[in-house]
């Protein structure tokens, strides 16, 4: 019992932090490699809200996704619109982006046991044997809720539909009047926001540091690359596969052995069928 | 000419999605047979010569060539096994020298096995082939950066690669789409030499006139479906071409 | 009213009158030397080096140049092929702990450790990434991205060959010079090889998968063995300086996987300017005194690296050789119009 509800948080976090690198990337086929440290920036900005600025919880939650929104969106108008077209210069500016904000805050030393976000709700309750916090309730609610919003926003809305077209084909999309630069720009806005988002659920449960910048860029990457970048239900399964296979050796073998589960994971798929379980990512022989 | 099966294509099929692109076609080919390939636009051409050479997977269906069973091998099995094939739009590497454009087939296990892409010396071929094809070697043309050549140079040039592998198929994706009427003049009596010589060739092709002028034999597609395989003559007066021609000028 | 005089940038080339792609017809002394210079200067100053800086700090910086050179090197060679790594550390930390393995559980020498983990660590890295291979672009980017702080995670948590506190105490370079001097005609020896072959017959066929690999496949050539066989040559290159490091320092840890050996070849190479391999040689030569210099600023290094990255991209995204090599080819003069 304890096994399928650990399962089931450790998977939502697990699709929390890669929902957002997976939507940018779905949609302008950009490698959003900043992602851990948006991420990382939004948990870091709230903290200064709340303890410098006195600014209640809630507003400075949603302040930072605004600010990091903004910064995600400014990444892209400012700096990959110069370089766009050139993949190795779009996946070498973000990493590159994403090594400035990540040792800035590292220098800064926010990192360590002060910097700890309040939870949104505090208190834990017992199912079973299983001693569950309301903060993970909260954030397997926020990560469902995500992914059914990210749906109906993706299959609905007119931005979402503009954000499909342009994921197909971006000339077609341009000739039917979709400025491909302004969505690309806001996929980025959204990609970081929810980053943040994700963030703000996930660090809570333990305190800030800077290398989880780059441990969160590992797993979102790593789910992406098992379940198949750019589809939401391979999101969802990958991060369900990997959840669960982590908390199974955990709970039978050792604690340590979680990173191991995802290496292994990814070097299986990548034998296997490299593109990822729902894949859409074509393989060269597809390409017509 | 001798008598003798080289290609074969049963029940080929390919779906994207809902669409069709080609649907159930079957023909075969003689070897040293000159088969022209028409259709209007989006007829399945391209995609059937995708199929052929491996470049798409079939959804169902058979491709055997030479005896041997090619179906859904990768593009450079069958590049080696003898099919060469041409694109429609003009592909080269555009930095680098025509001639120079030539090295990849000649590096190829296939060459290497037939003799004459030798080290320090597929300059050499390279540049003979370009001038069989046009490309003075005296002049600067086969020199030049690929960018920089005018279109039609750079269709002969997609050729000369084809011919550079030394095929037992040719096949060409609409090698004369915008090509002047002076550069199809010129290449085509070059194609005709190449069939000549024994060359199994298969041409899809929208310029009619001059397609009827070399081929003997003509296969039409519409909606992914084969409707008429014949003379030219004798498929041109169909009905069912003619209204698939429909909207679209019907030459010859 | 007078008319304002107006002035055009007018380029003339400096070079030598009678040459074609590849012959150059030599008539003085001056052409030999317009012709050679480039070429020697640099081997030159590189093999003297180690006189002026014998023994001290800055050898430790030259060995140090050497390094990330190599790396820079190794990644320029794949993205020639079209593949953009983001792990040279990949490379780097996997041929440190084959070497460093080996001399420390099976007591071998530094002479059969090094090529040791050269070639076998190449083979390793090709064989994990040989599946990548079929997928284009940045996937490539990412898995190799994830792959090395996965490997240092695994070593952390695993508290396999010696874990967090690393391999100690293994043997050293009998002497200072054989470590700089390996270092030194490693990376002369890529610089001008890696010239030479791409410009070769096998070096048109990798660089036609980079361009346009539908062309190559139709040429009837293995898209996947020729970029495996890339990988294998970057490879090599990268774990050998790993295991050169690792002597050196007598001392592997899972520092080797670190961002670092990834990140400041890629600055190296993008701000010398990717595809000329000098550039890469020239950009590590340039960052990593300039990061020793700029020891004091600690932990913010990296984010400086980053700061060149993106400088380098906007600004100059020829990279600094391109910009040499045309200087050195061309004159700029105004002319009025």
């Amino acid at each position: 019992m304890e096994i399928v509800i650990y399962g089931i948080t450790n998977s939502v976090t697990l699709a929390l932090m890669a929902i957002g690198f997976s939507l940018t990337f779905g949609i302008s086929g950009v490698p959003n490699f900043a992602h851990g440290a948006f991420y990382l920036l939004g948990g870091i900005l709230t903290w200064i809200f709340i303890n410098q600025l006195g600014i209640p919880y809630l507003f400075s939650a949603i302040l930072s996704v605004i600010i990091v929104g903004l910064l995600g969106f400014g990444l892209y108008w400012g700096l990959l619109l110069r370089l766009r077209g050139l993949v190795v210069n779009e996946v070498i500016a973000t990493l590159a982006a994403a090594i400035v904000i990540i040792e800035v805050l590292r220098y800064m030393g926010f990192s360590g046991f002060t910097y700890v976000l309040p939870e949104f709700i505090k208190g834990s309750v017992n199912i079973g044997k299983a001693w569950l916090d309301y903060q993970r309730i909260f954030l397997v609610g926020i990560g469902v809720a995500l992914i059914i919003i990210l749906y109906f926003f993706t299959h609905r809305t007119r931005v979402g539909l503009s954000f499909r077209a342009i994921a197909q084909n971006e000339r077609t999309a341009i000739s039917l009047g979709i400025d491909s630069d302004w969505t690309a720009a806001l996929s980025l806005a959204f990609g970081s926001a929810l980053a943040v988002v994700a963030g703000l659920a996930i660090l809570p449960l333990g305190s800030i540091d800077t290398e989880v910048g780059y441990d969160i860029l590992i797993y979102a990457l790593a789910v992406g690359i098992v379940g198949g970048l750019e589809s939401v239900p391979g999101i969802v399964l990958a991060s369900f596969i990997l959840g669960f296979c982590q908390i199974l050796v955990a709970t039978f073998f050792k604690a340590q052995w979680l990173t191991v589960v995802t290496l292994g994971a990814i070097v299986l798929i990548l034998a296997v069928k490299p593109s990822g379980i729902f894949g859409k990512y074509k393989e060269l022989e597809e390409r017509v | 000419m001798q008598d003798e099966e080289i290609l074969r294509v049963e029940h080929l099929t390919k779906r994207f999605g809902g669409v069709i692109a080609v649907d159930n076609v079957s023909f075969s080919l003689q070897k040293g047979e000159f088969l022209g390939i028409i259709g209007p636009n989006g007829s399945g051409k391209t995609t059937l010569i995708n199929l052929i050479t491996g470049f798409v997977k079939p959804t169902s269906g058979k491709v055997t060539f030479n005896h041997t069973d090619i179906t859904g091998k990768a593009p450079y099995r069958i590049a080696c096994l003898g099919v060469s094939r041409s694109f429609q739009m003009a592909r080269a590497f555009h930095k680098l020298p025509a001639y120079k454009n030539l090295i990849v087939p000649l590096y190829s296990p296939r060459v290497k096995r037939l003799g004459g892409g030798k080290y320090g010396e597929r300059d050499d071929v390279a540049i003979d082939l370009l001038d069989d094809l046009g490309f003075e070697r005296d002049s600067a043309v086969p020199y030049k950066a690929a960018g920089s050549l005018p279109h039609g140079y750079l269709k002969r040039l997609d050729l000369a690669r084809c011919m550079a592998l030394r095929p037992d198929l040719l096949i060409l994706d609409e090698l004369f789409s915008g090509m002047a009427m002076s550069e199809v003049a010129a290449t085509l009596p070059m194609i005709e030499k190449f069939n000549r010589e024994g060359l199994t060739i298969v041409m899809a092709e929208h310029r009619l006139k001059e397609l009827f002028r070399v081929t003997h034999r003509v296969m039409v597609l519409n909606f992914g479906q084969k409707i008429a395989d014949g003379t030219p003559k004798e498929v041109m007066s169909r009905e069912e071409v003619q209204k698939a021609y429909l909207g679209t000028e019907v030459e010859g | 009213m007078a008319e304002a005089v107006r002035y055009r940038k007018e380029r003339i080339d400096r070079g030598i009158k009678a040459r074609t792609d590849t012959i150059y017809v030599l008539s003085s002394f001056r052409d030999m030397v317009y012709l050679f210079l480039p070429r020697f200067l640099p081997i030159i100053l590189l093999l003297l080096l180690p006189f002026f800086v014998k023994g001290g700090y800055w050898e430790k910086v030259l060995f140090y140049s050497c390094m990330f050179a190599l790396l820079a090197l190794s990644w320029d060679f794949m993205a020639s092929v079209g593949l953009v790594s983001l792990g040279q550390a990949l490379f780097f930390g996997v041929g440190a702990y084959i070497s460093g393995g080996l001399n420390h559980y099976f007591k071998m020498p530094i002479f059969l450790t090094i090529p040791i983990a050269t070639l076998g660590g190449a083979l390793f890295c090709t064989l994990l990434l040989f599946s990548v291979l079929r997928l284009r672009g940045v996937y490539f980017s990412m898995v190799t991205l994830i792959l090395p702080l996965l490997f240092a995670h695994l070593i952390e948590t695993l508290d396999i060959l010696g874990g967090t506190h690393g391999l100690l105490s293994l043997t050293p370079f009998p002497s200072g010079w054989l470590s700089v001097y390996l270092a030194i005609i490693g990376v002369i020896i890529c610089l001008f090889g890696f010239r030479k072959l791409i410009s070769e017959d096998f070096g048109l066929v990798l660089r036609g998968i980079k361009d346009d690999d539908r062309v190559v496949m139709a040429g009837g050539i293995n898209i996947h063995w020729y970029k495996a066989q890339a990988i294998f040559i970057a490879g090599a290159v990268g774990c050998f300086a790993g295991a050169l490091m690792t002597h050196y320092y007598q001392f592997v840890g899972r520092s080797v996987f670190a961002l670092d050996y990834t990140v400041l070849p890629l600055a190296g190479a993008v701000l010398g300017g990717p595809g000329s391999f000098a550039g890469a040689t020239i950009g590590t030569f340039i960052l990593v005194p300039l990061s020793e210099v700029l020891r004091a600023l600690g932990g913010l290094r990296m984010a400086l690296y980053g700061v060149i990255l993106i400088a380098a991209l906007v600004i100059l995204p020829e990279g600094l050789f391109h910009y040499i090599e045309r200087r050195y080819h061309q004159f700029e003069r105004d002319v009025r119009i």
